[in-house]
């Protein structure tokens, strides 16, 4: 990627956090750049940072502005940022096991529809690709994923449906998104995965990191069942691989 | 074992420590107490780390009892406190006889009072911390009648006392305009910064509804989502300002007009329902000094007046509450 890109905008959300913004859009150059600063920062580890939250355009740095001021901090976001080329950098590809039969992916046919595709050509476009970890947010463990093929982009629900079952696949506005605890969502349910994105007495406490890759892999309602079991008692059930 | 016995407590009614930091990038609510001042200042108040574990009380309310003897701090809003029925000042360090049960209830102003124990609160952290977060289910439950809550109690050679306060008298709350204030035309700012508000009742940890104008956003009410920060001031589709507090999303897809500035978020906390407030812009050259000012009231020692008797006039309490002057109620 060029290092022709413009400059971020600092822009203040109070006093104690800042918000490197990098674009406005949903852009996946514009969300490596976002990575490639959260890499930065976190390995200098300064003083005064308290935590970076990555987003899909924007990193913001929450931090104490008695310790660090404003224009320090800024300061260092401008030089890593003249030195650092914006490469997606993925430490890690996480296969998850994904069940898309039955009630585990209740909306496929939904999707089907929507798209004019088969439920076997949903599963095999969904199973198919590779996507990045964009962000978490909504609630804990909630994994935000970029590169869900453009067939299966629906549009949200008109109405909110009631709290999804744990651990579920879901997919709207373009995007794909692995859930943890049970929430009411006005997406769709596309499958569900026995791995936990989040498990507070495993460590680490959460799967994958912003930036890493993760593909899906299909399994059968009763290898979901027996890999539930084993999640359940505190095993992984994906596979971590080294990214390509 | 020492401990609280929870005989009674209203909805909201928390443990709280000083936050679950360094997860937000994993969509982990911080949570931490409403107002951080008045929670320090309850377990300073005992010598306590100011980030402690401690009781956060809603305008619900809450009554415990004493398991062992145990010595508890109070405060925060001008909250109505008893001892077994007779009268304590709102903010105040307290000791208990096993049995002796301590009641607080909403008094004359304020939204949330902290209560500190002498030692520390047995239970178990979730992610580092022990604060609740009641929406996804981390950290210990809200209080409920019949609990236990298992204290480590340390041995005070404190009197009964109240604790001096010198709360900010917070004429307005001060913000800092944007991250999105580019968003909103200059006499939508205007509007912003010239009415008065009102605190909605649907207020909550979560977030301050603000009752006033509608605000119409220049660009549309959706943004690409982004962080959100304590105090941030989003205007959502109805036009209807929302100030997200301590339980709020790590992220959020609103124009956030203003986020108002570290210093006040305790002040706007301690705001009721259908309390009248205004926002005031600063730079954010002010917004630091005042965070320079909290953080030195913070490591100021905490003044504590013996109380000698156990039932309090009109007077005294009118004396003892500085908040707002008004009387926390006598018994």
């Amino acid at each position: 990627m060029a290092k022709i890109d413009t400059p971020p905008k600092f822009l203040d959300a109070g006093e104690a956090a800042l918000v490197v913004e990098f674009g406005r859009e949903v852009d996946p150059a514009v969300h490596a750049r976002v990575l490639a600063l959260d890499a930065a920062l976190r390995a200098l580890d300064l003083a005064g940072i308290v935590e970076c939250v990555p987003t899909y355009r924007s990193l913001m740095v929450h931090y104490e502005p008695l310790l660090l001021p404003r224009a320090d901090l800024v300061a260092r976001v401008r030089a890593i940022e003249s030195a650092v080329h914006a490469t997606p950098q993925s430490n890690a590809l996480w296969v998850l096991p994904v069940c898309y039969d039955g009630e585990c992916g209740e909306d496929v046919g939904v999707i089907a529809d929507a798209a004019g595709l088969t439920s076997d050509q949903v599963i095999a476009l969904h199973s198919g690709a590779t996507y990045r970890v964009y962000m978490y947010g909504f609630a804990p463990g909630y994994c935000y994923l970029g590169g869900l093929p453009k067939e299966l982009a629906i549009s949200r629900r008109a109405t909110p449906r009631p709290p999804i079952p744990p651990n579920t696949i879901l997919v709207a506005g373009g995007l794909s998104l692995v859930a943890t605890n049970p929430m009411p969502t006005g997406w769709y349910l596309i499958g569900r995965t026995p791995e936990r994105m989040m498990a507070l007495r495993r460590e680490p406490a959460f799967l994958a990191e912003p930036g890493d890759l993760l593909r899906f892999e299909r399994v059968d309602r009763a290898t979901f069942d027996a890999l539930d079991a084993r999640a359940a008692a505190g095993d992984l059930v994906s596979r971590k691989e080294a990214a390509p | 074992m020492s401990g609280l016995r929870v005989i009674a407590a209203g909805p909201g009614v928390t443990i709280q420590d000083g936050g679950r930091h360094h997860y937000l990038r994993f969509g982990v609510t911080v949570a931490g107490p409403m107002d951080k001042t008045a929670h320090a200042l309850a377990n300073r108040a005992l010598g306590n780390a100011p980030q402690a574990a401690a009781i956060e009380v809603s305008l619900g309310g809450v009554e415990l009892e004493a398991q062992g003897a145990l010595t508890l701090a109070i405060a925060g809003g001008a909250f109505d406190v008893t001892r077994d029925g007779r009268a304590l000042p709102a903010c105040c360090v307290v000791n208990l006889a096993p049995g002796q049960r301590l009641r607080l209830r909403p008094g004359a102003a304020g939204a949330w009072t902290y209560v500190a124990v002498a030692g520390r609160l047995l239970l178990e952290p979730a992610l580092g911390s022990f604060s609740a977060h009641t929406r996804s289910n981390l950290g210990p439950p809200a209080l409920a009648a019949g609990q236990d809550i298992a204290v480590a109690a340390r041995a005070m050679d404190l009197d009964d006392s109240a604790i001096e306060t010198d709360w900010p008298q917070a004429a307005a709350i001060r913000v800092l305009l944007g991250p999105q204030d580019d968003y909103f035309a200059a006499e939508q700012i205007a509007l912003f910064l010239d009415s008065e508000w009102r605190v909605g009742g649907r207020s909550d940890r979560m977030a301050y509804a603000m009752e006033g104008p509608l605000l119409v956003p220049a660009h549309g009410f959706n943004i690409v989502s982004d962080g959100v920060a304590e105090g941030a001031i989003q205007v959502p589709g109805e036009g209807k300002p929302i100030v997200l507090m301590a339980d709020r999303q790590p992220t959020g897809g609103y124009p956030k007009i203003a986020n108002v500035i570290g210093a006040d978020i305790g002040a706007l906390a301690q705001k009721r329902p259908g309390d009248a407030l205004r926002f005031k812009a600063v730079s954010h050259d002010e917004a630091v000094a005042a965070r320079r000012a909290m953080a030195a009231q913070l490591a100021a020692p905490v003044r504590l007046t013996p109380v000698l008797r156990t039932h309090f006039t009109s007077e005294d309490l009118l004396r003892f509450n500085l908040i707002s002057g008004a009387t926390a109620g006598a018994d």
